[in-house]
């Protein structure tokens, strides 16, 4: 009976959804909920939001009448926490230096950071890469494309 | 009805090969073949990508090169899996099973050139079906009041939620999860903003680009960063004389390769069951019926054929649906919706109509993009198995510059790149808790159509839920609803042997080091 209760990671996905449910389903009661003949803007929220914590409620449900074996572990056997932090830390530098710096240091940074991020690559092969995929990016998306998006904040190439 | 579908497509040829047209339908084969041939590469990512690009273009061009992506990856994606046994591509993970063997045996080059007929023939079937059917099913359509539409959109959510793989449950929870996400932004009768937290940006709601990049880019490399293994290219060498399969081979081929492009035709019309499940199928089907079923697994050539021709007569079907009714069947459908909602195009049973150019150009593309691949895979062949060996540490981060520009491109607003990136970590976390995102994009993209025509239907109806009932072809579409669901039930309670034999298949193909997500 005991083993029954281990934690499923079911549970958690559950409990995700339920907890999404519920609060899509009281954000969207502060809007009008009006009849079913004229819907007010709060209508959909709400239903949606009452049909997900119930769901959230059966997925939990039935994980726990299932007798399969079910790994409890939310993380992967072998978590990369230094390529995930990498592969975050990409978009971010692209939008702290594209906004203050431009399209070049924007794309170097976002792709030599993520580079980075894989076991088997040096600072070397990263530089290589982000240095290439800056001259392709620009050819391409700045002469050829002429999207909107300055080179360098301040100088004018 | 002959005569007349002979004029349109004539009509459409004219459109379609109109140099500019015929450019973009080019390039988008090219690319399509490109990622295709990639390994973790997919067609979603692909034309979420694209999709800003094409803004400043006419919808026409637009739309042929970005569904040229789609049929173009699904030839590349056959080349990764016979020469790699890497499944990569989802529609073409079965085709491992004997692929991979007959590329041990050193018919690689077989394998692939009857892969290349048997996607021919498959495509020119679906392509047929589409001729004649969306004509047809437009003809009832127009018929369609809120209330019919309005059940019919429950009929393909309900399809792509619950015949996909993966739990049905999750599935559903995904499409409703998707609907709110569609829901966030300024309400359209009344304008007052929902969910959006008091942030401007989100007024217009969530961008589909920005939610199928965080979906299908960034989650999708969380998932495989260092968890891939390097690429073992043995057997992968392939030279153009090798691709002419002998006349035994086309013999014993053919029979197998109509087979599955008629079961591939048939999945396609079915919503929610696209190409992949089309291959599966067909596999299973063609192993049960052959006279020597222990061949199968060690290179039978009838195991390339007839799930490839399905895969491709699935993938061209897959498109009626979509352009016809409006509802799309899977993710990449998905996508293309939104792109022609984006060009200022409704979609819906008037669009052959009010858009013949798109239609009848669309379906002209088709062929000219197959011929256009089965030529750019011939001579070519050599180039792509070479590009198999670009190890990922190049490409997540060459991809992850795509996206990240993609996304800024399509509004120009920094903004929209970290709204990827939040959705990315919110579809990393969902894909470790076994929820399939696809759904996710089905919902998201026919959300705000299913609201105003639920509210429009009620307000009819003078808030009478009945009316979904009364009216006789709503009826219908909600029984189809109530028998997907029942059919869930009986299956979830009695685990039938056909769900079994299909599963013990599954069981077989190699464990793929890339998520499902790429297809």
């Amino acid at each position: 009976m005991l083993e029954k209760f281990t934690l499923k990671r079911d549970y958690y996905a559950g409990g995700l959804m339920l907890l999404l449910g519920v609060g899509a389903a009281v954000t969207g009661s502060g809007y009008k909920f009006g009849t079913l003949a004229r819907m007010g803007p709060g209508f959909m929220p709400v239903v949606l939001g009452v049909v997900l914590a119930f769901l959230g409620i059966l997925i939990a449900g039935t994980a726990l009448g299932s007798s399969e074996p079910d790994d409890k572990k939310f993380l992967p056997p072998n978590p990369q926490w230094f390529g995930w932090f990498c592969i975050l830390a990409g978009p971010v530098l692209f939008i702290i230096l594209g906004h203050y710096g431009g399209m070049i240091p924007a794309v170097f940074a976002c792709v030599f950071v993520c580079a980075l991020g894989d076991k088997t690559a040096t600072y070397k092969s990263s530089l290589v890469l982000a240095g290439g995929v800056t001259v392709f990016g620009v050819l391409l998306f700045h002469y050829l494309l002429n999207i909107p998006f300055q080179l360098l904040r301040g100088v004018n190439l | 009805m002959i005569s007349t579908a002979i004029t349109d497509l004539w009509y459409g040829f004219g459109v379609a090969l109109e140099p500019h047209n015929l450019m973009y339908c080019f390039l988008g084969v090219l690319v399509g073949n490109l990622v295709g041939v990639l390994p973790g590469m997919g067609p979603v990512a692909t034309i979420s990508i694209l999709l800003p690009l094409t803004f400043g273009m006419q919808p026409v061009p637009a739309i042929l090169m970005l569904s040229g992506v789609y049929y173009g990856a699904q030839y590349g994606g056959a080349i990764c899996s016979i020469l790699l046994n890497l499944p990569c591509h989802p529609p073409h993970a079965v085709t491992c099973l004997d692929g991979f063997p007959l590329t041990k045996q050193g018919k690689g080059g077989t394998a692939l050139g009857i892969t290349i007929i048997a996607a021919f023939i498959g495509a020119s079937f679906g392509i047929t079906e589409m001729i004649f059917l969306a004509p047809f099913l437009v003809k009832m359509a127009l018929e369609f009041g809120p209330a019919e539409v309005c059940s019919l959109m429950l009929v393909g959510l309900l399809a792509g939620s619950t015949l996909a793989k993966g739990s049905p449950l999750k599935g559903i929870a995904m499409t409703v999860l998707g609907l709110l996400v569609g829901i966030v932004g300024s309400d359209i009768e009344t304008g007052q903003p929902r969910f959006t937290f008091g942030i401007t940006e989100l007024f217009d709601g969530v961008e589909i680009i920005a939610l199928a990049l965080g979906m299908f880019g960034i989650a999708e490399f969380m998932n495989s960063i260092n968890n891939t293994e390097a690429v073992d290219m043995k057997y992968a060498k392939v030279g153009i004389s090798d691709m002419f399969p002998s006349k035994a081979d086309l013999k014993l081929a053919f029979w197998p390769m109509i087979r599955g492009t008629f079961i591939g035709s048939l999945c396609a019309l079915i919503p929610g069951t696209g190409p992949t499940i089309a291959s599966f199928v067909s596999y299973a089907t063609e192993k049960k019926i052959s006279k020597t079923p222990e061949r199968f697994g060690h290179g039978a050539i009838e195991g390339v054929a007839c799930p490839e021709a399905s895969t491709h007569s699935s993938v061209q079907g897959d498109f009626i649906p979509t352009m016809s009714l409006g509802i799309p069947g899977d993710t990449v459908m998905a996508l293309l919706l939104g792109a022609l909602i984006i060009h200022g195009i409704v979609p819906g049973p008037q669009l052959i109509s009010q858009h013949a150019d798109i239609f009848w150009g669309l379906i002209a593309s088709f062929w000219i993009g197959n011929i256009l691949l089965v030529i750019l895979n011939v001579p070519m062949i050599g180039l792509w198995v070479k590009l198999l060996s670009i190890p990922y540490r190049y490409l997540y981060p060459s991809a992850m510059f795509f996206v990240c520009i993609g996304v800024y491109a399509a509004s120009n607003d920094m903004f929209q790149v970290g709204e990827t990136l939040v959705i990315g970590v919110v579809g990393y976390i969902l894909l470790r808790l076994d929820f399939h995102p696809a759904p996710i994009l089905l919902g998201f993209v026919l959300g705000p159509r299913f609201e105003e025509n639920f509210r429009r239907s009620l307000l009819i109806s003078r808030g009478d839920l009945m009316t979904f009932i009364e009216r006789p072809i709503s009826a219908f579409f909600l029984l189809i609803c109530v028998v997907l669901v029942a059919a869930q039930i009986y299956v979830w309670l009695r685990k039938p042997k056909v769900i079994e034999e299909e599963k013990a298949i599954e069981a077989q193909v190699p464990a793929t080091p890339y998520s499902e997500l790429a297809g």
